[in-house]
């Protein structure tokens, strides 16, 4: 398994002076290829801001994010909005889609920012929507999805631009308990392949059993990292 | 590097913008409004304007010479004969000849009164005569031979035909041609036409007689050389244009009708900027989130830029051309149904309008570039 990417030292904080909080804290760690990564701890512990910062969305204040040999933040803005653009695919928790757009256009932003031809992109996203098993709801607008069905299509958006590292921030949390299992199982057997690490920030314990590694986090810091399936943490 | 996805984007705003229907026609109506409400209101205005110079531009002389405190042409001031002759005499001035106008009680047959403009034409010359409909132009010669008008203020003269007689200051006056001209004059009353002589006899005047004298310049180049003689005998020679612009400036500036047109022009456009910069930016605010996705998932902040720029000029341009469409057809039936019906659209009108809804289009997408370009895709990560 090769490494997808690589955190070293990665802290954030934020306000200055007695205002300052540490929001993540000298984290360091490896996500690799093939592999489903957790991040858990309680709330305000950082899951989020060491999401953003790995994802290319957040700027740390100290240390690096390394992928493919280079640090992610050492980059231009442009060159940072093209991995964001290329090598991740983000599922964000209230999905983000568009409800002025059917769900194959909203599907096929990726590709279009990306500059496929509208009607190419197009095709392609109803073959994303077959993946995530949506093949007859392309011309329908979002909001007549039910919410896994949603969540289904922004998973769909975030594997159009065929992304290495793919990112979720608590894609079970507007779930109910079945939908959410559901979902991760899916993706853990269509969505996860040799060539791609999946990062997922969760609360949810009900799904852990679908997790290669769980990373630990209090306080900003790591405090351990078990192997996942149905073990105690 | 410097990669813009147009014209992906460009689509997607647009189906942003126009799938909204409610925002978008909110959108429209806020800027058809204010273009409409600018065109019907400078077009009014032209439309005035046009015809305060009626007199100018029906007679058509090259040159005109007047008092310098003459404004506008109804209100004339006569000059002493010496000025024609004088006119006369400049080197470059083809042929001078008095024009006689001024204003005149006519009593019909019912025996109600009515005022009419009475322009007298120079006998030998009849230089500025209009262009009959009916008649023949050598019986304005005849005994109290009058040309009248056909506008749309002919029927207060009671629709007269040609023969149909008249009392004006107690002499006879007969109808013998009915003319044509292609400006309606803003005065409201007809216009009656006879040789100067006659108009000099029948009218009670002044010792000074000619209001205005018509000069035809050698060539166009002479025209300054007569404007500066004609200075020197302490009068003033105008061109055509000049003179249209002079009555235009009086009317604009020494009545209050133009600082009224400039308010309300003014005020439409206020109104049209504050509903659509307004909905515009609630447009902005609803979709806030969904920019931010764009900017987390990839999009560059000069895409998002060029998306807003796009809504903004494409439901600017939109609501122009509807505004410009209603404005031409409410007017053309304003038209069928009043045939005197004075506002006139002219290309400084659209062209003003034009200018109003690029600053409309302007500041709104300013707005909602402002707010886009703030947002932090951490933010929305965060939810
Ligand atoms: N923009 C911000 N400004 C100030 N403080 C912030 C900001 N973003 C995060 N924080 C603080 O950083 C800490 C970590 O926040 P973060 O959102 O990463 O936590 P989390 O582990 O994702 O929590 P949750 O499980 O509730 O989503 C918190 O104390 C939070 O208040
Ligand atoms: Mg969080």
């Amino acid at each position: 398994m090769g490494t997808a990417l690589q955190a070293v030292a990665l802290t954030k904080w934020f306000g200055e002076g007695d205002a300052r909080t540490l929001a993540v804290n000298r984290v360091s760690f490896e996500a690799s290829f093939g592999e489903i990564l957790y991040i858990v701890g309680p709330s305000g512990s950082g899951k989020t801001t060491l999401l953003s910062m790995i994802s290319g969305i957040l700027r740390p204040n100290e240390g690096q994010v390394l992928v493919e040999g280079r640090d992610l933040w050492n980059q231009s803005d442009d060159a940072i909005a093209e991995f964001r653009l290329g090598k991740v695919g983000f599922v964000f928790q209230d999905y983000h889609l568009f409800p002025r757009l059917t769900t194959a256009e909203n599907v096929a932003i990726p590709l279009i920012l990306k500059q496929v031809p509208w009607d190419e992109a197009l095709t392609r996203a109803q073959a994303f929507l077959e993946v995530v098993g949506l093949a007859d709801k392309g011309l329908l607008p979002p909001l007549k999805l039910s919410g896994g069905e949603q969540q289904r299509v922004a998973i769909a958006r975030a594997i159009a631009s065929e992304p290495d590292i793919l990112i979720f921030d608590e894609p079970t949390a507007s779930l109910d308990g079945d939908t959410g299992r559901k979902i991760v199982s899916f993706v853990k057997e269509h969505i996860l392949n040799a060539q791609r690490c999946i990062v997922i920030v969760t609360h949810d314990s009900r799904i852990f059993e679908y997790a290669d590694r769980i990373m630990n986090m209090e306080d900003g810091r790591l405090t351990g990292i078990a192997n996942g399936g149905l073990h105690e943490i | 590097m410097s990669r813009v996805a147009v014209p992906g984007i460009l689509k997607i705003a647009f189906k942003l913008l126009v799938n909204d229907r409610g925002k978008f026609a909110a959108l429209l109506v806020g800027i058809l409004f204010a273009v409409f409400l600018m065109i019907m209101m400078t077009s009014m205005f032209a439309g005035i304007l046009k015809r305060s110079s009626a007199t100018v531009l029906n007679v058509g002389a090259r040159v005109w010479i007047m008092d310098p405190a003459v404004n506008n042409v109804a209100s004339s001031i006569p000059m002493p004969d010496y000025v024609l002759d004088a006119a006369r005499s400049i080197p470059g001035v083809k042929y001078a000849v008095p024009l006689y106008s001024s204003v005149a009680l006519v009593k019909l047959h019912g025996g109600t009164y009515q005022a009419a403009t009475v322009i007298g034409l120079d006998d030998a010359s009849l230089y500025g005569r209009p262009e009959l409909l009916q008649g023949n132009i050598q019986d304005i010669y005849g005994e109290n031979a009058f040309l009248v008008v056909k506008d749309a203020e002919f029927s207060k003269l009671g629709n007269p035909g040609l023969g149909s007689e008249f009392e004006i200051n107690d002499h006879r006056g007969k109808i013998v041609g009915i003319a044509h001209v292609a400006t309606s004059g803003l005065f409201g009353i007809p216009t009656l036409y006879t040789t100067y002589s006659r108009a000099v006899s029948y009218i009670p005047s002044m010792r000074f007689t000619a209001a205005f004298i018509l000069v035809e310049p050698k060539s166009a180049a002479d025209i300054p050389r007569i404007q500066q003689a004609v200075a020197r005998l302490g009068y003033q020679a105008l061109t055509e244009a000049q003179f249209v612009q002079k009555v235009s400036d009086f009317y604009i500036y020494q009545t209050g009708l133009g600082t009224n047109v400039l308010l309300m022009t003014i005020i439409s456009f206020a109104v049209g900027l504050s509903i659509s910069a307004q909905t515009f930016y609630t447009f902005i605010l609803e979709n806030l989130e969904k920019f931010g996705a764009l900017k987390a998932i990839g999009a560059k902040g000069r895409e998002l830029i060029l998306m807003i720029l796009f809504q903004a000029t494409f439901t600017a341009l939109t609501a122009y051309g509807l505004g410009v469409g209603l404005a031409t057809l409410l007017m053309t039936v304003a038209r069928l149904r009043l045939p005197d019906y004075a506002a006139e659209i002219t290309y400084l009108n659209l062209a003003l309008a034009f200018v109003m809804v690029l600053i409309i289009a302007a500041i709104s997408s300013l707005i909602g570039i402002r707010k886009v370009i703030r947002i932090e895709p951490f933010d929305i990560f965060r939810g």
